[in-house]
């Protein structure tokens, strides 16, 4: 009875201890040329961590292929030994999605960092993993046409990572997320067999794998070529600035832009803690007596956007906004957006550490999510400002805390926790853009049933059946949800501080 | 309601116990898609209503069996629609069915399919069990991505009893205009418009003719409108030509009672198909319908040789594969996660592929 219940999937992590590091690389060193594999100490160090730096752990080894067929060398001899495989882009993700494996080898795709192919009339672009999300916007700009989805890290983060992750962004409301502007994704399985999912059709015969692989946190496929749609640029953008002196009449206010069937391209908030923040940091100019404000975007042609615009005004007036602002040229618009951009490098100039949060909550509900918070402030005795994606319901609450000091950083901690799990309570979700990751595998216990948990686990199985890409991420197995809450993290800093983060 | 649910829950277990096929049914309305049917049917039509509606959160939920004409006449009322525009076929089409087939209307190109507005789904899987993914937000990577690839799977991985969905407010304005122009430079200039910031919403050449509609903010429309030409069409003519397009109730889809309708889902700037048949083409150049007897590995070679796949969707013989074949490392990972869903084989089997 107990043999079979540990062979049904996802009832506990398998124990990789017995991996003989020598033997590994010496394996790899047979199929990789020189200058792609790296196992020395010094060399694995830089790898510890990705975005999440309260997670660290030494990979056994490094490798930086060039080639996909060295991509398949590397996953082929991982899964004759039976290698764990954690893949990375540029290591920017919030959710320790990338954090390496102790007894695995970390998959850099820094080296696949080429825009293959850019067709100007069909509106696509062939991209290596590697390539940075904001490049191809960039390749893309001399014809008119851009890349949309934009998570706030993109002059840093990769488009492989993107797909990991299912990246969203201040404009995915109206532009939608990265799975929504994918068309095909090549990848290697872990037994070494190249996969194409989708194509440059708008959809492909069979099960809708490429969707399944976007936001699949690098468990299911290592991803080595990527084609995404690009969207025509719109001629103009314009913000409105709005102020309120009750945060839920602000939230009221997204209600009602929503009601007047206006999506607009970017609808974002702020609470006054998180404006005063960043007005000391970036002087945008905020009005810092409100309770609230909301920077809501238009863009489209000249003429579209000043029939959204008025009708916008129209709305946040009639929801009582005290003070309403529209950028008047692209040096305003810059100026409104300048602060809800800073709110992360304020946080850190504010509090010595800060633990981001990244529930989703049906906008209804913020009013009750924002109590919550305040009254957990109290409880925890942490300060914690607020800034959304208010249009799709996505909070950023950031939590402050010294991990210095005794204590504060187990209590950040379970203040996070607690914000998750009543964003499920709420009818959310843990996590809209950032990922599971280590980060949130504890609180996937209070999303999914037992059930469900082990569906997550066939469906790993069907591509990785000895499950050897990215194990003990993304969803936990029964073992890890019977033992959470006695589990403990340190650490706290956050790397790649000059990097935006909203 | 959930009586229901227990009831065909035990029914499906049983089924798993003997190997017996389940062929799932809602409203029948599609039945002539996919490949022929198998097996004792399964009539989840029942389950039906409206579970939740927040126009202002633009998500509605509902279980399975709900008429798609209800849950449309529902969003009406709020102004909002699915913007996938997703075909009937008949009156009775419900949600399940419409998510289960995976198939989006005029305004695909540019809104997007059925499973960019899946946000979770609620299932009765091969096991019995009843099993939630996804959810009720527009954000949500919390676990894999299970929802979406419900869509177009035609219920072979689990019958449908909830679906969410993120809706849209309905464009203010919406204008047809039509051109007389060849296939080839129809391709060219929908492409070309494909890359400005135009309205476009939806296209359709056939016959030397172009009609494209945009839909958007009125000053929008009436820049597009202005700048582009073209004969306008009446409001009433418009919206009987699209919705003779959706539907496929068009002349030129009477042809296709006689002989097989294949549909080619290839890049929008694929050359002309130049094969023997009477054509359609929808989506920006995208989507391209073809009535004609030719066969249908030939179709297929076409299909694929520009980069995209061929679908017998009306007609021909639905007995042999309908759908494009797949290369062997992505059947391998179909049949897996058909067996991690259905390990009996017994939901709607071979309607896809011959054999799961």
């Amino acid at each position: 009875m107990m043999e079979i219940e540990a062979q049904a999937p996802g009832v506990q992590e398998r124990d990789f201890s017995a991996l003989d590091k020598a033997r590994v690389v010496e394996a790899l060193a047979r199929v990789l040329p020189v200058g792609v594999l790296m196992f020395e100490n010094e060399d694995l160090r830089p790898y510890e961590c990705d975005g999440l730096a309260a997670y660290r752990s030494v990979p056994m080894a490094v490798v930086l292929p060039t080639t996909e067929e060295q991509v398949v060398a590397v996953l082929r001899t991982c899964s004759e030994l039976g290698v764990p495989v954690v893949a990375r882009g540029a290591g920017t993700g919030l959710s320790g999605g990338a954090l390496p494996h102790p007894q695995g080898v970390l998959l850099s795709l820094a080296r696949f960092n080429r825009i293959v192919h850019l067709d100007p009339h069909a509106r696509t672009a062939v991209v290596q993993p590697g390539v940075r999300n904001l490049a191809i916007s960039e390749a893309a700009a001399p014809h008119g046409l851009y890349y949309a989805p934009d998570p706030s890290s993109q002059i840093a983060c990769t488009i492989g990572g993107n797909v990991a992750e299912n990246a969203g962004g201040v404009h995915c409301l109206k532009y939608g997320l990265t799975v929504h502007n994918l068309m095909r994704v090549r990848g290697v399985t872990i037994e070494g067999e190249v996969v194409e999912f989708g194509n440059h059709a708008l959809d492909a015969p069979g099960y809708d794998l490429l969707a399944l692989m976007t936001g699949s946190e690098g468990m299911l496929a290592v991803v080595t070529e990527v084609t995404v749609r690009l969207t025509p640029k719109p001629q103009l953008a314009q913000c409105v600035l709005a102020a309120f002196d009750d945060v839920i009449r602000a939230g009221d206010a997204v209600a009602a832009i929503i009601a007047a069937g206006i999506i607009p391209a970017g609808l974002e908030m702020m609470d006054q803690p998180a404006t005063a923040a960043v007005e000391e940091f970036v002087h945008a100019g905020y009005p810092l007596d409100a309770k609230a404000i909301l920077l809501c975007e238009s863009d489209g042609t000249p003429e579209e956007v000043a029939e959204e615009i008025a009708r916008v005004r129209e709305v946040l007036e009639r929801s009582g906004a005290t003070e309403i602002r529209v950028s008047r040229d692209e040096a305003e618009r810059m100026r409104f957006w300048a602060g809800r951009k800073a709110a992360f490098p304020a946080a850190g100039r504010m509090s010595p550490d800060y633990y981001c949060m990244d529930g989703t909550i049906p906008r209804k509900r913020l009013g009750e999510m924002l109590s919550a918070i305040q009254r957990m402030e109290t409880e925890y005795g942490l300060r914690c400002i607020n800034v959304f994606h208010a249009g799709d319901g996505n909070l950023h609450p950031l939590i402050l805390f010294d991990a210095n000091q005794a204590g504060e950083m187990e209590r950040a901690e379970a203040f996070g926790a607690e914000i998750l799990e009543l964003s499920v309570a709420l009818g959310g979700t843990i996590t809209g853009e950032h990922g599971v990751g280590i980060e949130k595998i504890n609180q996937m216990c209070s999303q999914f049933s037992v059930a469900e948990r082990t569906q997550f686990f066939r469906v790993k199985a069907a591509f990785d059946p000895a499950g050897l890409l990215n194990p003990g991420k993304a969803i936990p197995t029964l073992h890890r949800c019977a033992e959470y809450g006695r589990l403990h993290v340190s650490g706290g800093a956050v790397p790649h501080p000059d990097i935006p983060r909203f | 309601m959930e009586d229901s649910v227990s009831a065909w829950a035990e029914r499906i277990r049983n089924a798993a116990a003997t190997g017996t096929a389940l062929c799932i049914v809602g409203g029948g309305s599609k039945q002539f898609y996919g490949r022929v049917q198998q097996g004792e049917i399964l009539d989840v039509s029942s389950h039906r209503g409206v579970v939740s509606y927040e126009p202002t959160e633009l998500v509605v939920t509902v279980r399975g069996g709900t008429p798609l004409a209800e849950l449309e006449a529902l969003l009406a009322t709020q102004g909002q629609f699915l913007p996938f525009e997703p075909p009937h076929f008949a009156p009775g089409a419900t949600v399940a069915g419409c998510v289960a087939a995976g198939l989006a209307g005029p305004r695909r190109a540019t809104a997007g399919g059925v499973r960019d507005y899946v946000l979770g789904v609620k299932l009765l899987d091969g096991r019995g069990q009843v099993l939630t993914f996804g959810g009720q937000v527009m954000k949500n990577v919390a676990g894999y991505d299970v929802s979406r690839i419900i869509a177009g799977s035609l219920g072979t991985l689990g019958v449908i009893l909830e679906v969410s969905l993120k809706v849209l407010p309905r464009p203010v304005a919406e204008a047809t205009l039509r051109f007389a122009m060849s296939e080839a430079d129809a391709i060219e200039r929908l492409n070309q418009w494909g890359g400005q910031p135009l309205p476009l919403s939806a296209s359709a050449w056939q016959e030397g003719g172009l009609t494209i509609r945009l839909s958007g903010a009125e000053a929008a429309v009436s820049t597009a409108c202005q700048r582009l030409g073209g004969e306008r069409l009446d409001a009433a003519e418009s919206g009987a030509f699209w919705q003779g397009l959706r539907e496929q109730t068009a002349a030129y889809f009477a042809a296709a009672a006689t002989r097989p309708l294949w549909r080619l889902s290839v890049p929008s700037s694929a050359p002309p198909l130049k094969l023997a048949g009477t054509q359609l083409i929808e989506w920006g150049g995208a989507q391209r319908w073809l009535v004609g007897e030719l066969p249908g590995e030939q179709i297929q070679a076409r299909a694929s040789a520009l980069g995209g796949h061929a679908s017998l969707f009306r007609g021909g013989n639905r007995d042999g594969e309908v759908f494009a074949p797949l290369a062997p490392a992505l059947l391998a990972l179909h049949r897996r996660l058909k067996t991690a869903f259905d390990p009996a084989g017994i939901l709607n089997p071979g309607r896809l592929y011959q054999g799961f």
